[in-house]
């Protein structure tokens, strides 16, 4: 019997490595955007992401120090500190560093190995060591203005906040974060009372036209909501509500309906028959059985309800550009992504990613806590 | 006003408001209407307990009807109008746009997104479902696939962005480009017919966590019994897989493979925010943004196009639930 003694063996490892190189793809764009969203400018665009943890290699340049200069002899000497430079001195804020190569164009920064002595022709010599003490020696007097020198350091691995603290402040994401919470919070509690009650109706209740409404908001499940874009805006306009928070409190409220009923009221009839007869039989009225019995018990569909329906409000770009105004101080996250953050700082892709990593830190931060429940609602919904 | 203050006023008064009306109508019949007393009380309580359910649902009845059936005769009526909406214009909304090549390019592409997505991420689903199945961190492994389920659109857009970036410093595939293979940098987005299938790629990373776990909780509903009896008679882990689990999970596979297809028709993020529709990417969803807030006319007309689609698979799903039911 290969086959089960195969199973413990190389096909077993063949497994662990497929999937791990599978998770290793899943996780490699998310991870970039991360390490990303905490690098400058200048990082971002000299080495990738890829190579943040490491140290890279970058070139400065520098001038000689003209007060430092003394005379030997007929030459003049410049002495000091490259990471002093008032130049290179910015990006080592711990005033030391490790100088890797130097050289005196800018055609050839790395010329000359660290610790050597380079000899420059005209009697001009350079040495810088690698801990960055450089001594230059030229013939003339510098006068006020020192000599150029390049040099090729390795900086260590720089990580910062100022990407978010930019973003937060300045980018006006910090309005947006607080606009798409404003469209949130609302549109996940309110649906799921609603729809509460009409799967109640839909799963215990008796009544004529109960199996028509049941097939109706199945069919209601995928009506694209492109249909209802250009009617309901319209409709807004004529009831006053406009492009406005309540008008996509209201929109975002009723397209959840679907799902909501759905899931919960195949959750509920999954609830034992017993228990709402004797209830019934108790003489508990419909409304009684609901608040007291059906509502305790259905929590996990609920949870599960209220997970989809946050991510989907929180993720939603579509309704919240039709909706909401595109005024600067109305707009949420998504659009503020999409439209202002893509068009016009293509180029700062640290702002970019820390944007992106502040609008879907709350979705991951629910996901990772709450992902039972959502599993959960997943399968209430499909698999019928 | 402050939004917020708005939004918490909004959370009160929606709760309590919906709250407040289901206490209230339903004391009004059982205390007013229809009260179970007197000489009528058993009449009484019949009537109540006709017109409740209708109470129950009244809510969501209206918001249903509002939001999702009206707009399909709203927006058909809307789509035979012209641009300002106050001339008849018959069918030529739609006639013009079946003649635009931006439109035939918007429809192809979005067939080809119907087929490669749902196929690609149902696969995926399948296999990694089966894979982890068995391993001891296979629940870790399903847990990272599953996460960009809980992305935006938007944000996975943006995600990809960075892969696909042109510069080798920042593009991860830009720098296997160059320094694997010695190519020249490429903008991926712009490479035609591929650049579609690299759209694909980011929905298709999305949903796999979707196929993932609902085929996972499939396979392992499947009667353990019938895989002991392969093993011993012999079947080697492929035959198994092939012709004893899947043929038993089809139905869960039916039903993966339809929601990615409907998913896959309303997505507009991804293309809107990659490409904006350039370079020969257009969709269906993207092309109807283009015309919102200018058109409304062909804006709907193209939304109808987009509802006539998903028909089919509307009909299927009710067909489906009506059998199940009985």
């Amino acid at each position: 019997m290969d086959n089960i003694a195969g199973k413990k063996s190389g096909l077993t490892i063949a497994v662990n490595i497929t999937v791990f190189l599978l998770v290793l793809i899943w996780l490699i764009p998310t991870v970039g955007l991360f390490v990303s969203s905490f690098r400058d400018r200048d990082a971002i665009s000299s080495s990738g992401w890829w190579l943040a943890p490491f140290s890279t290699e970058q070139t400065f340049r520098g001038r000689g120090d003209v007060e430092s200069v003394s005379q030997d002899g007929a030459l003049f000497v410049l002495s000091g500190n490259v990471f002093q430079d008032p130049e290179i001195a910015p990006a080592f804020p711990n005033g030391e560093g490790d100088i890797v190569a130097f050289g005196d164009s800018g055609r050839a920064p790395g010329e000359y190995p660290a610790g050597e002595v380079a000899d420059l022709g005209d009697g001009e010599t350079l040495i810088v060591e690698a801990n960055g003490d450089y001594l230059y020696t030229v013939p003339e007097d510098p006068g006020n203005r020192g000599p150029r020198y390049y040099v090729v350091a390795s900086t260590p691995p720089n990580f910062t906040l100022d990407n978010y603290r930019t973003v937060l402040s300045a980018g006006g994401m910090g309005q947006a974060f607080i606009n798409t919470l404003t469209v949130t919070i609302p549109t996940t509690i309110i649906p799921i009372l609603m729809a509460a009650f009409a799967a109640y109706a839909l799963a215990w209740m008796d009544f004529r036209g109960r199996a028509f409404l049941i097939a109706a908001i199945i069919g209601l499940l995928v009506v694209p909501l492109q249909l209802a874009l250009v009617p309901m805006l319209q409709l807004h306009y004529n009831l006053g509500i406009g492009q406005s928070f309540l008008g996509i409190w209201l929109a975002h409220s009723a397209f959840g309906q679907p799902l909501a009923v759905y899931l919960l009221r195949n959750y509920m009839i999954g609830l034992p028959r017993d228990i709402i007869e004797s209830a019934r039989v108790d003489g508990g009225t419909d409304f009684q059985i609901f608040m007291k019995i059906i509502l305790p018990l259905s929590f996990p569909a609920l949870a599960a309800f209220a997970i989809f329906q946050f991510l989907w409000t929180w993720n939603d770009l579509l309704i919240a550009k039709v909706f909401l105004p595109s005024s600067e101080e109305a707009k949420v996250m998504t659009v503020k992504i999409a439209d202002d953050l893509l068009g016009s700082r293509g180029g700062d892709w640290g702002i970019l990613a820390a944007a992106a990593f502040v609008s879907i830190s709350i979705p991951l931060l629910v996901f990772f806590t709450l992902q039972r429940y959502l599993v959960r609602g997943l399968l209430a919904g499909s698999v019928k | 006003m402050n939004p917020v203050f708005q939004g918490l006023i909004t959370i009160g008064i929606g709760v309590g408001g919906i709250f407040l009306y289901f206490v209230a109508s339903n004391a009004l019949l059982d205390k007013v209407l229809f009260p179970a007393k007197g000489k009528n009380a058993s009449r009484n309580i019949n009537r109540a307990n006709t017109v409740r359910p209708w109470l129950f649902l009244a809510p969501t009845i209206i918001a249903l009807s509002l939001y999702l059936v009206y707009p399909v005769i709203g927006s058909f009526y809307r789509s035979l109008f012209n641009r300002s909406g106050d001339e008849f214009v018959a069918f030529s909304n739609y006639t013009t746009m079946f003649a635009s090549s931006e439109f035939r390019t918007a429809f192809w592409n979005n067939v080809l997104w119907a087929l490669v997505v749902p196929s690609v991420s149902t696969f995926l689903g399948l296999l990694i479902a089966q894979l982890t199945d068995k391993l001891r961190w296979g629940n870790i492994a399903k847990s990272l696939i599953f996460m960009p389920m809980a992305i935006s659109f938007v944000g996975a857009s943006l995600i990809w962005k960075f892969v696909y970036a042109i510069d080798p410093e920042l593009g991860i595939i830009n720098a296997i480009r160059v320094n694997m293979f010695g190519l020249d940098p490429l903008d991926v987005l712009q490479v035609a017919f591929w650049n579609n299938l690299f759209l694909m790629v980011i929905l298709i990373w999305v949903q796999t966590g979707f196929a993932m776990v609902i085929l996972s909780a499939a396979l392992r509903g499947i009667p353990e019994e019938t895989i002991e009896a392969a093993i011993i008679d012999g079947a080697n882990p492929f035959q198994i897989f092939f012709k004893i689990q899947v043929p038993q999970i089809t139905n869960t596979i039916i039903v993966v493979f339809t929601t990615t297809t409907i998913l896959v028709l309303k997505v507009f993020d991804i293309v809107y925010a990659m490409t904006g529709g350039n370079f020969n990417t257009q969709i269906l969803p993207s092309y109807m943004m283009q015309f919102m807030f200018r058109d409304d006319g062909r804006a709907t007309a193209v939304a109808i196009v987009i509802m006539l689609i998903v028909t089919p698979v509307m009909i299927q799903n009710i067909r489906q639930a009506r059998a199940e039911m009985r």
